[in-house]
């Protein structure tokens, strides 16, 4: 076996094996499917409890509009607002008072809701729901036409605009903005958070070996580069078997979640849709929510997953090389971990740019700034693969990768350099200008 | 004939010359012993003879060549600063180290065993370095640097941190290696193992080699005329100097000082006329005296 696979070897069994690196792999997905679960778990709890809302209503017009639900029950009452907060402080009896003081088709402002904390958005839609309808067919109703109501229901539109784009072979897509958008964002914040571990990671595995005078008795066997690239090579293995895992685990979590609960999501809703049939409530709102999964969906299949997972493979190690390198230079020119921040802050600086260039590039996928991000080594890895989903011009991810290649070679021989002086140096400062000394030895 | 010739060599540190023209010459197939306090400059020494540091001038030659990064791969070099994973386990440390001088994995694990064994560590394999005391990782490490059988070993300092059984086994261990063809150079503090191993030593102190040559022949140079005797009676000191005198079972055992002048036989004819002699010694002065001598008295070489 050569030195380099063996060290590559050693670099990747020793870190896979770790009992931090097996919890991160495994907790992760679980974490993430949780938190998402716990999410949608909370959002379907109602809260049982019934809710008294007093109302004062000067004019008694409103008696019958206010109708019970299974949340809130409305109370007439006839006292002045202050009594009914004076007694409401001593002994707290209703969640929210609405006083009505005027006809509200002659003036909308004159409902208020009192409360001692905010009232939420689900009694205040509600009642100004209840309301509306309630005015709003008042309104039609005083123009005397004949199934007016009835008109204006049917003329009621919603238009859904959909997106379709052109295929190079003439077939049309249907593209989603925010599906890129996110596609897109997700991706590069994968490879900005991996160039930022695993380089942090390259970084203290060369200090801690310098520290340990390990380098000194590896040098005697191997060449410091290979040291160096088995090193870089061998994290990035560890980095690509996380993400596979969290991929593959997280998928094979989802799917056995649902196919576990798929039975039951499915009656539950089915049940639902009955029930709300018979209440003989419309519920436009659900068919809606129906056609936007739908669009989702179409759009998740017309996207183009071999060349997005091939070209994220492509700039994640691209990125990462380049990156690598450099903090492997940095690891060697210190003599402790606590030296390096003063290396690492221009290294960081154009990572954590690259990060907010990604965030405008989502908004203006074809922008000079997205444009030039995304062609320049240090932040191209992060911001193409925002623009990716936006379809990227053949040409412009050639020159972009071209140039990403030819600058971690560079990088990676600018690093070799460095490393190759700065690993065998002790108790020396190492300055900027030092280490421009090493590289011209 | 030689092996290793260090010529010269000068190495300055910002503001510290930590060799200043250091020439020396190894025999091969011997062990040779770098001596010196601490700070003297022998672990700047031994890193630029391993190539780890450049010497600002002079050069370092193997069999009259100069050393270039490729000789180093037959060098073993044990650091004095351990030079090993903490989190690995120690065989999978040992096997990396072993096949990284490249060795195969089964030669290795072969040489391996037989090392382990002989140093009775064989339940240590699973162990990890952050586990084990400093002797012992210094075990391991020995076994490491050796394991691929190389023409010239440089240890430095392999014997701080080792049990009085334990350096005696590393002893050994040393002349063993010796006698299977290899060249030892090691640096140490200790004076006893420099006269039980060493055949030639130098002694560096701030910087420059103070004293150096067979270790023999440096004794018997630094001789201050003194001999042991076993007497059946007391001596009178007529002609010479009376140390000091003890009696053990009934036997006079007595240090004496000669004049320079005189011969050995000078000096016996004049102790027979008084007693009967049992044994007549010099007292040739331990490494540790002339150590001491050298290093806290000003020098000139």
């Amino acid at each position: 076996m050569s030195k380099i696979n063996l060290i590559i070897k050693r670099e990747y069994t020793t870190r896979v094996m770790k009992k931090s690196f097996i919890l991160l792999t495994f907790l992760t997905p679980i974490l993430m499917v949780g938190m998402i679960a716990l999410i949608v778990f909370l959002g379907t709890i109602k809260d049982d409890k019934v809710k008294k809302i007093v109302v004062v209503d000067k004019t008694q017009l409103y008696k019958d509009v206010l109708k019970n639900n299974e949340s809130y029950i409305f109370e007439f009452s006839d006292a002045t607002v202050d009594e009914l907060k004076n007694q409401n402080e001593k002994e707290s009896e209703f969640t929210a008072l609405l006083y009505i003081t005027k006809d509200l088709a002659i003036d909308s402002t004159a409902a208020v809701m009192y409360s001692d904390k905010q009232v939420n958005m689900e009694l205040k839609t509600y009642v100004s729901g209840l309301l509306n309808k309630y005015i709003e067919e008042q309104k039609l109703a005083s123009y005397n036409i004949p199934h007016l109501k009835e008109m204006v229901e049917k003329s009621s539109t919603d238009i859904d605009l959909k997106t379709i784009k052109w295929g190079e072979d003439g077939k049309e897509k249907e593209a989603s903005a925010e599906l890129a958008i996110a596609i897109g964002m997700i991706t590069a914040f994968i490879i900005y958070m991996f160039i930022v571990i695993y380089g942090a990671q390259v970084m203290s595995g060369v200090v801690q070996e310098k520290t340990n005078r390990i380098v000194e008795v590896m040098i005697s066997s191997v060449k410091p580069f290979e040291l160096m690239m088995g090193k870089i090579i061998g994290i990035a293995m560890v980095g690509l078997t996380q993400f596979l895992m969290w991929v593959i685990l997280t998928v094979a979590i989802l799917f056995g979640l649902s196919t576990a609960f798929s039975d039951n999501i499915d009656m539950g809703s089915v049940q639902k849709m009955q029930e709300m049939g018979q209440m003989g409530m419309q519920s436009p709102a659900n068919s809606e929510i129906a056609a936007d999964i739908q669009q989702f969906m179409t759009a998740v299949n017309g996207l183009d997953y071999v060349q997005l997972i091939v070209l994220f493979i492509i700039y994640f190690l691209g990125g990462y090389l380049l990156y690598a390198s450099l903090f492997a230079a940095v690891g060697s020119a210190v003599d402790n971990e606590t030296d390096t921040n003063q290396f690492t802050m221009p290294i960081m600086i154009p990572i954590i740019f690259a990060i907010y260039a990604g965030v405008f590039a989502a908004e203006n996928p074809d922008g000079p700034l997205a444009f030039w991000c995304s062609m320049i080594p240090f932040t191209s890895p992060i911001v193409m693969m925002v623009r990716l989903p936006f379809d990227v011009p053949a040409w412009q991810l050639i020159v972009s990768i071209s140039v990403l290649v030819l600058s971690f070679i560079g990088s990676t021989w600018i690093a070799g350099k460095i490393y190759r002086t700065g690993i065998l140096m002790y108790g020396k400062k190492v300055t900027w200008k030092e280490m421009w000394k090493w590289l011209k030895y | 004939m030689t092996l290793l010739e260090v010529e010269n060599v000068v190495k300055q540190f910002a503001e510290h010359r930590a060799l200043d023209g250091v020439s020396l010459s190894v025999p091969e197939n011997s062990v040779y012993g770098l001596l010196g306090p601490n700070g003297a400059g022998k672990t700047t020494l031994i890193r630029i003879i391993n190539c780890i540091t450049a010497p600002d001038s002079g050069e370092v030659r193997l069999n009259g060549k100069r050393m270039t990064a490729e000789d180093v791969r037959h060098i073993g070099y044990l650091p004095e600063e351990r030079g090993l994973y903490k989190k690995m386990k120690i065989g999978e440390q040992a096997l990396y180290l072993a096949q990284l001088r490249g060795m195969s994995k089964n030669d290795a694990l072969k040489s391996l065993k037989y090392w382990f064994e002989k140093f009775e560590i064989q339940g240590w394999w699973d162990k990890k370095v952050e586990e084990l005391s400093k002797g012992m990782a210094q075990k391991v490490q020995f076994i490491t640097t050796i394991l691929h059988d190389p023409k010239l070993l440089i240890f430095d300092e392999p014997f701080s941190g080792f049990d009085p059984v334990n350096a005696d086994l590393l002893k050994r261990e040393i002349l063993e290696l010796r006698d299977k063809g290899a060249t030892i150079i090691f640096s140490t503090h200790n004076m006893s193992t420099v006269e039980d191993l060493c055949e030639n030593i130098s002694l560096v102190d701030k910087s420059k080699i103070v004293l150096q040559g067979n270790v023999a022949q440096i004794r018997a140079s630094h001789a201050t005329n003194t001999y042991m005797l076993q007497s059946t009676k007391t001596v009178d000191p007529a002609g010479f100097e009376l140390i000091e005198t003890v009696q053990k079972n009934g036997i006079f055992e007595s240090r004496i000082k000669k004049h320079a002048s005189d011969s050995n036989n000078a000096l016996l004819e004049k102790l027979m006329s008084q007693t009967d002699i049992l044994s007549f010694q010099e007292i040739l002065p331990s490494m540790n005296d002339i150590f001491i001598q050298t290093v806290s008295t000003p020098h000139q070489l």
